[in-house]
């Protein structure tokens, strides 16, 4: 049953949430990072969803747990196509569009699909590491691909102050969620590690928030600047 | 095994990703110039900052009123400083290269602390403003 801890963690990455749509509206991004919001947004609802759940239904209950790991693989599922669109945002001048769309929709099915097969071959599994498993191997995925995207950035010489950094705050997402489940895996500490992943939560729509706010548009950085040269 | 090598790959990612992400951070604010009060109060009259006036312009930070919205990246700064304090006192000890670099990037972050400061100076500015005709 989560406690004041997870309750207030909760809250904060709820409203956190709401402040990176606002915060985009404001600054005339939403349009420019759509899928960014639109995964904000769905992170929003589903939070509310999972309250509802959970105050409905019990933490216990089978319908808050079904709920919780449906809305996690759709989160998750936005988060790439939220990676792909910066993706695209890197290789725009390259007219790889028509590439990036294909890939789009690759990844799309085989999320889908994966999700499906998982979900549809293990009801009964829902409480299992398994389920671990198939996150960590989605968000180690994600870790890749963003680690990729930093390799395009970098060999690029793309210079968006805040695009560098909407993608390496979701670089750090990805490998923290990916180490802490792999940890989960490996150790099965969920009692400490319960403390520890919704604090992680917290990350992506607090650096989003930081990035919308103060990292002014037109602001320009060298990613050479950010290799760890000691000159 | 599988899970092992990904809890390995995944720290290693963090690590990098981190120091990257904060880094820019610390180079966006490098880029602003900082208000005449926020210079009196912490001193810094230019974007290079002595490493060791982190830890004093912090506890001015937190004089302030607080912003939801910058704390967590103060905090991660905080933590970037933290890494580099003690690769300053162990490693970099040996190798003087490394000491003046994490000293250049600890100035950094006590650059980026008074930039925060700033914008919470700012911030309570405009809050005693806003309130004073209400007062009168």
């Amino acid at each position: 049953m989560p406690g004041p801890y997870q309750y207030a963690i909760w809250v904060i990455c709820s409203i956190l949430e709401l402040t990176v749509v606002v915060c985009a509206l404001a600054k005339h991004s939403f349009r420019r990072y759509f899928l960014l919001n639109l995964y904000m947004a769905a992170s929003l609802l589903a939070d509310i969803s999972r309250c509802w759940f959970l105050l409905h239904y019990g933490f216990t209950s089978q319908e808050y747990r079904f709920a919780y790991f449906y809305s996690d693989a759709v989160l998750t599922i936005c988060l790439y196509l939220a990676l792909l669109q910066l993706y695209s945002h890197v290789f725009d001048e390259m007219n790889a569009e028509r590439y990036l769309r294909i890939g789009a929709t690759l990844l799309l099915v085989g999320t889908t699909l994966f999700s499906y097969l998982v979900v549809h071959q293990s009801t009964d599994k829902m409480a299992s590491p398994f389920v671990y498993e198939v996150s960590q191997n989605l968000y180690f995925v994600g870790m890749v691909l963003t680690y990729v995207l930093w390799g395009a950035v970098f060999k690029l010489r793309e210079t968006r102050a805040q695009l560098i950094q909407l993608v390496l705050s979701l670089g750090v997402y990805f490998s923290a969620f990916a180490a802490n489940y792999a940890l989960q895996n490996l150790h099965h500490l969920h009692g400490l590690l319960s403390y520890v992943t919704p604090l992680t939560g917290i990350w992506l729509p607090a650096a989003w928030c930081y990035a919308f706010l103060r990292t002014p548009e037109d602001a320009r950085l060298a990613p050479s600047q950010l290799a760890l040269s000691r000159r | 095994m599988i899970a092992a090598l990904i809890f390995v790959l995944s720290l290693v990612a963090l690590l990098q990703f981190f120091v990257f992400y904060c880094r820019s951070m610390i180079a966006t604010s490098r880029k602003q110039m900082l208000s005449l009060q926020a210079r009196d109060v912490t001193g810094i009259s230019e974007a290079a900052a002595r490493g060791d006036e982190f830890d004093r312009i912090l506890e001015l930070v937190q004089l302030c009123p607080e912003l939801r919205t910058d704390r967590n990246d103060i905090r991660a700064v905080h933590l970037y400083y933290g890494l580099l304090s003690f690769l300053r006192a162990t490693v970099a000890q040996l190798l003087p290269d490394l000491n003046a670099w994490t000293e250049r990037e600890r100035g950094g972050c006590a650059y980026f602390a008074a930039v925060a400061l700033d914008r919470r100076i700012a911030f309570s500015r405009n809050l005693m403003a806003e309130q004073m005709p209400e007062n009168l």
